[in-house]
C-alpha cells in the first residue's frame, strides 16, 4: 500500500483504433485509495486529452469502464492501484472479444441485439401480485448485473471462438434465467436459449463467474439450472414420450416456485 | 474536416435515456407515434442506474395510515412551499400507479411477509414509503424499462450528444448533434422532443454525479427562449464518501440512515440531537447536509473532514442484505468494513431542484412542441427534494411528458428546418479543432469546479457570488476559445469541450438566482439573510434569454386551492 507518497506507476496503455495501434507508457503521480480509472483520468487531464475511455458511475454501479487490466477482465472504477504489482508498467487493454473503435473504448452493441432476441417477462393470467422474498431473492441475484460484460469477454465461447452468431454468452444466460426463474412469469424461452442463445456451446469452466463483479454465480445459479431445462424440454426421453402421447404442445418444466 | 450529416425523422424525440425518458418513451410509443431516444452513454448507464434507497409512493404497505395526502404534505413540507402544488399533488396521487406498472413490467422489488412490495423509511417522509430492491432500485427501475421499451419498438441512439434544439420559427423541429464514437453529425427531424437530460453536478468538485450530468438539456432549452426557473435550488446530499481521496463525492445511500444508521462527530456525539431532535438522521436533506457541514466547519469533524456514520450496531447478515452495494462500496474503496465500524462522510452535490419551467399536467415548457421531465425540469420538489421522490417524478411526469408530447405530435405536421441552423451548429463544434492556441477543456472544467464548490456551495453570502458571477465571465472567455487536440473519433477532450459551456450556463443561472433570493429557504442558505422571508416564499427566480443575455426575472408561486391548504395545515399524525 502506498500511503501518501509521492510515488508514481508507470501505465501501458493501448492506443489505437480498429486500424490497429501500440500501447503507449504514462507516469502517474499515485494518490491514496487510487483506482485505475482515476489513473487514466490524470491521463486525460495532464498527458493525452484524446485518451477515450468509457465511464459513468466510478462507484461499480454501472459497468462502463470494463478493461482488462495485466490481463484480466477487470472494472477499471473497483481496481485499487495499490493491489497492483506498482514495479513494473500496468498494462491496460481494451476487452479483447468486442472490437475496437477507438483506446480501451469497443463496439459492444452486439451485446443489445442479443438482448432483443429474449422474450420480455410475462405475467401468468390471472397473476397475483404476491411473492415470497425466498423466491425473489434467488432472481435478484441475477438482477444484480450491471452489464460490464466482462463475463462475456472472458467466454473462451465468445472470445477464442468467435461464435458470435450462434451464442448469447453468459450476461444473456443470466438475463433469461433472471426471467425464467421470476416467480410470476408464464413464458418459456427454453426454445431460444437453445437454438437463438446456443446454450450447449457452454462447457461450464466458470471463467464468467470468476470475473463478475457482482459475484453472481453465473454458471451454478444461472447456466446449469437453464442447460437442465433445455434438456428437459428437448431430450429427455421420458417427457417425449409422454408428449408424443398426449400431443401436448409445449408443458413447462419445473412448475413449482422453488425447483426447476 | 467537414460538416456533413446523417438526417432521422421521429414524430417525438426524447433527449435522454433515464428513468424519465425511458417511461416518456414507452408512453409516446403506447399512443402509436414514432419514437427517438438520444442519449449520451450506452443504454442502461444513465444516472438512474446510480440511484440506491428507493421510490417514494404511498402504498401503504407498511404503514397503512399512508395516503398520497400525507405524501403530498410531506413533499410540500419538505420542499418549503416553493413546489408547484399540482405537481406534488399528481405526483403523489400517480406514484403507487407507476410503480405497480414497473412490477408489472417485470421488477422485482423487495418483500413484506405479506408478499407486498416492502417499504422503507426516509428522511423527510412521514411513512414508510420507499419501494426499494435493497441500495440498488435505479438499476432495477432502468432495466426494468430499458427492457420493456426495447422490445416494444423504441429507436436508441446511443453514445450521441446534443448540441442544440434547431427550430422552425418559435415551434421545436428537431435537434442536431453528433456520433461520440465517430464524431459524424447527425440531425433528427421530430414533431416534439422532450428533455430528460437529468442534473448539473459536474460543475462542482466534489459530486455524486457522472460525467454526463453537465446541464446540456437545461442549456439547450435556455439557448432555444426557455424559461429556467429555481436555478438556486442545488442539492447537496449529506452523505458522501470523503476518504481516500479518489473516492470523495461517491454518494452513500440514505438507506443507511433509513435502515437505522447514526450520525456522531469527532467526539462521539450524537449532534442531529442539536440540529433537529424530532427527526435526528432523518431529517430532510438540506439540514442533515448543513448540520455535518456546521459540526466540520467548528472542528468536530473527521480526519478526514467528515461526520462518522455507523450502522455497525445491526447484526452483519442484515447490513449484508439490506445495503449490499454500500458494504462493497466501502470494503473495496475504502478498506472499511461497515457491519465493523462507522463511514466516513460528508456532503456532496447531488441533485438539482430547478430547472426548464413545465406546465404541470403537460410538461410543456414555453416553446411550442418542446418538453421536459425528470430533473431537467422545475416544480416537484419545491426549495429541496426528498429522498425517493426523484425516482417516483421519473416515472409520473416521464409518463405525463410522453402522453403530451405524442398527443402534440399527432395535432402537427412535421416541421421546416432550414439548413442555415444546422450549418451553424455545425461550425460551432469544428471551431475548437482549428485553434492555434487556447486551454485544454479539462484544465477550464477544474476551474469551474473549484469556482463553484467554494464559492457557491452549501452556504452562500453576496460577496462569494458576485465574485463567482465575475469568475464565470472570465471562464466563459477562456472556454469560447478553448482548444482541443486529436481527431473526432471518441475523442472525450473534445465532447467535455462543448459540455463546458453548458456548464457554465446553468452555473451562471444558478449563481445569479442564488444571489437575487435574500433569504435561506431549503437547500439555498444565505449566511447573510439566514432567515426565511415570506416575500420570497410567494416567488420564484426565472432566468431567461433576452436579445442574447441571461436575464432574471420574478414569476409568482401558484395559489393553492383551499382544500389543499387545509391539507397543509393539518397535522402530520406522526406515529
Amino acid at each position: 500500500m502506498v500511503e501518501g507518497s509521492f510515488a508514481d506507476a508507470t501505465l501501458r496503455v493501448f492506443r489505437g483504433d480498429k486500424q490497429g495501434g501500440t500501447p503507449a507508457d504514462y507516469r502517474v503521480p499515485l494518490v491514496p485509495g487510487m483506482v485505475v480509472l482515476d489513473a487514466l483520468h490524470s491521463i486525460q487531464s495532464h498527458q493525452a486529452p484524446d485518451l477515450a475511455v468509457r465511464w459513468n458511475c466510478k462507484a461499480g454501479k454501472c459497468g462502463s469502464c470494463s478493461a482488462e487490466v495485466n490481463g484480466r477482465p477487470r472494472l477499471t472504477c473497483k481496481t485499487r492501484m495499490d493491489a497492483l504489482p506498482l514495479d513494473q508498467p500496468i498494462t491496460i487493454f481494451p476487452m479483447k472479444a468486442f472490437p475496437v473503435i477507438k483506446d480501451l473504448v469497443t463496439d459492444v452493441s452486439w451485446n443489445f441485439r442479443v438482448n432483443q432476441k429474449i422474450p420480455p417477462f410475462q405475467p401468468r393470467p390471472g397473476t397475483e401480485w404476491k411473492m415470497d422474498q425466498r423466491d425473489v431473492n434467488r432472481v435478484q441475484e441475477f438482477r444484480k448485473c450491471i452489464e460490464c460484460f466482462l463475463c462475456q469477454d472472458v467466454c473462451h465461447v465468445l472470445r477464442d471462438h468467435g461464435k458470435l452468431e450462434q451464442f448469447g454468452g453468459p450476461r444473456f444466460f443470466v438475463r433469461t434465467a433472471s426471467l425464467e426463474m421470476h416467480p410470476l412469469d408464464g413464458a418459456s424461452r427454453a426454445q431460444v436459449l437453445k437454438n437463438e442463445l446456443g446454450i450447449g456451446l457452454c462447457n461450464i469452466t466458470k471463467c464468467c463467474t470468476e470475473v463478475c463483479p457482482e459475484d453472481i454465480h453465473i454458471t451454478d445459479n444461472a447456466i446449469i439450472p437453464l442447460k437442465e431445462r433445455v434438456v428437459d424440454e428437448f431430450y429427455d426421453p421420458l417427457l417425449m414420450l409422454v408428449r408424443k402421447i398426449r400431443s401436448a404442445k409445449k408443458p413447462r418444466p419445473g412448475g413449482e416456485g422453488h425447483g426447476i | 474536416m467537414n460538416s456533413n450529416y446523417e438526417v432521422h425523422e421521429h414524430d417525438v424525440l426524447i433527449i435522454g435515456a433515464g428513468g424519465a425518458g425511458l417511461r416518456a418513451a414507452i408512453e409516446a410509443l403506447a399512443q402509436g407515434v414514432r419514437v427517438g431516444v438520444v442519449c449520451k452513454s450506452l443504454l442502461g448507464k444513465a444516472h438512474t442506474v446510480m440511484a440506491e434507497g428507493g421510490i417514494a409512493a404511498s402504498m401503504a404497505n407498511v404503514d397503512t395510515s399512508d395516503d398520497w395526502r400525507a405524501h403530498f404534505r410531506d413533499t410540500m413540507r419538505g420542499g418549503k412551499f416553493l413546489n408547484n402544488w399540482r405537481m406534488a399533488q399528481l405526483h403523489a396521487q400517480e406514484a403507487p400507479e407507476r410503480v405497480r406498472e414497473l412490477e408489472q413490467w417485470g421488477a422485482l422489488f423487495d418483500r413484506t411477509d405479506n408478499g407486498d412490495i416492502l417499504q422503507r423509511a426516509f428522511g423527510g417522509h412521514t411513512y414508510k414509503r420507499l419501494c426499494h430492491v435493497g441500495d440498488r432500485t435505479g438499476l432495477e427501475m432502468i432495466r426494468t424499462l430499458q427492457d420493456r421499451g426495447v422490445h416494444l419498438g423504441i429507436d436508441v441512439y446511443m453514445e450521441c450528444t446534443i448540441t442544440r434544439l434547431l427550430q422552425d420559427g418559435d415551434r421545436i423541429a428537431g435537434a442536431f448533434g453528433y456520433w461520440r464514437e465517430q464524431g459524424r453529425f447527425v440531425v433528427f427531424r421530430a414533431k416534439s422532443v422532450i428533455i430528460c437530460t437529468g442534473g448539473i453536478g459536474k460543475a462542482w468538485k466534489i459530486t455524486s454525479n457522472s460525467w454526463e450530468y453537465t446541464g446540456d438539456g437545461m442549456a439547450l432549452a435556455y439557448d432555444a427562449g426557455a424559461e429556467l426557473m429555481d436555478m438556486e435550488f442545488v442539492q447537496f446530499h449529506p452523505t458522501g464518501m470523503v476518504w481516500p481521496p479518489g473516492v470523495q463525492g461517491i454518494l452513500v445511500t440514505e438507506a443507511v440512515r433509513g435502515e437505522g444508521g447514526v450520525l456522531r462527530n469527532k467526539n462521539g456525539e450524537r449532534f442531529m440531537e442539536r440540529y433537529d431532535p424530532k427527526k435526528l438522521e432523518l431529517s430532510t436533506r438540506d439540514v442533515v447536509a448543513r448540520s455535518i457541514y456546521t459540526e466540520v466547519r467548528e472542528g468536530r469533524g473527521t480526519e478526514h473532514g467528515g461526520a462518522f456514520l455507523d450502522i455497525s450496531h445491526k447484526p452483519a447478515d442484515y447490513v449484508k442484505r439490506k445495503l449490499p452495494s454500500m458494504y462493497h462500496q466501502f470494503l473495496e474503496l475504502a478498506d472499511v468494513d461497515i457491519t465493523k465500524g462507522p463511514m466516513e462522510v460528508g456532503p456532496t452535490c447531488h441533485y438539482m431542484m430547478g430547472g426548464i419551467h413545465v406546465d404541470a399536467e403537460t410538461a410543456q415548457t414555453s416553446i411550442p412542441g418542446l418538453f421536459a421531465a425528470g430533473e431537467a425540469a422545475v416544480g416537484l420538489h419545491g426549495a429541496n427534494r426528498l429522498g425517493g421522490n426523484s425516482l417516483s417524478d421519473l416515472l409520473v411526469f416521464g409518463r405525463r411528458a410522453g402522453l403530451a408530447a405524442a398527443d402534440y405530435a399527432k395535432g402537427n405536421a412535421l416541421p421546416q428546418i432550414d439548413s442555415s441552423q444546422i450549418e451553424e451548429a455545425a461550425q460551432q463544434m469544428l471551431a475548437p479543432f482549428e485553434r492555434p492556441d487556447g486551454d485544454s477543456p479539462y484544465v477550464i472544467h477544474d476551474d469551474l469546479q473549484s469556482v463553484m464548490q467554494s464559492l457557491v456551495g452549501i452556504f452562500r453570502d453576496e460577496p462569494d457570488l458576485r465574485r463567482a458571477l465575475s469568475e464565470l465571465d472570465a471562464l466563459k472567455a477562456r472556454a469560447a476559445r478553448v482548444r482541443v487536440e486529436g481527431s473526432r473519433l471518441f475523442n472525450p477532450g473534445w465532447h467535455l469541450a462543448w459540455d463546458l459551456r453548458s456548464m457554465l450556463t446553468v452555473a451562471e443561472a444558478v449563481t445569479r438566482s442564488a444571489a437575487a433570493r435574500r433569504e435561506s429557504r431549503g437547500a439555498h442558505s444565505r449566511i447573510d439573510y439566514p432567515a426565511l422571508d415570506d416575500a420570497w416564499g410567494k416567488k420564484h427566480n426565472v432566468v431567461v434569454k433576452k436579445a442574447g443575455t441571461m436575464t432574471l426575472v420574478e414569476t409568482p408561486v401558484l395559489e393553492m386551492p383551499d382544500g389543499l391548504k387545509q391539507l397543509l395545515a393539518e397535522d402530520s399524525g406522526t406515529k
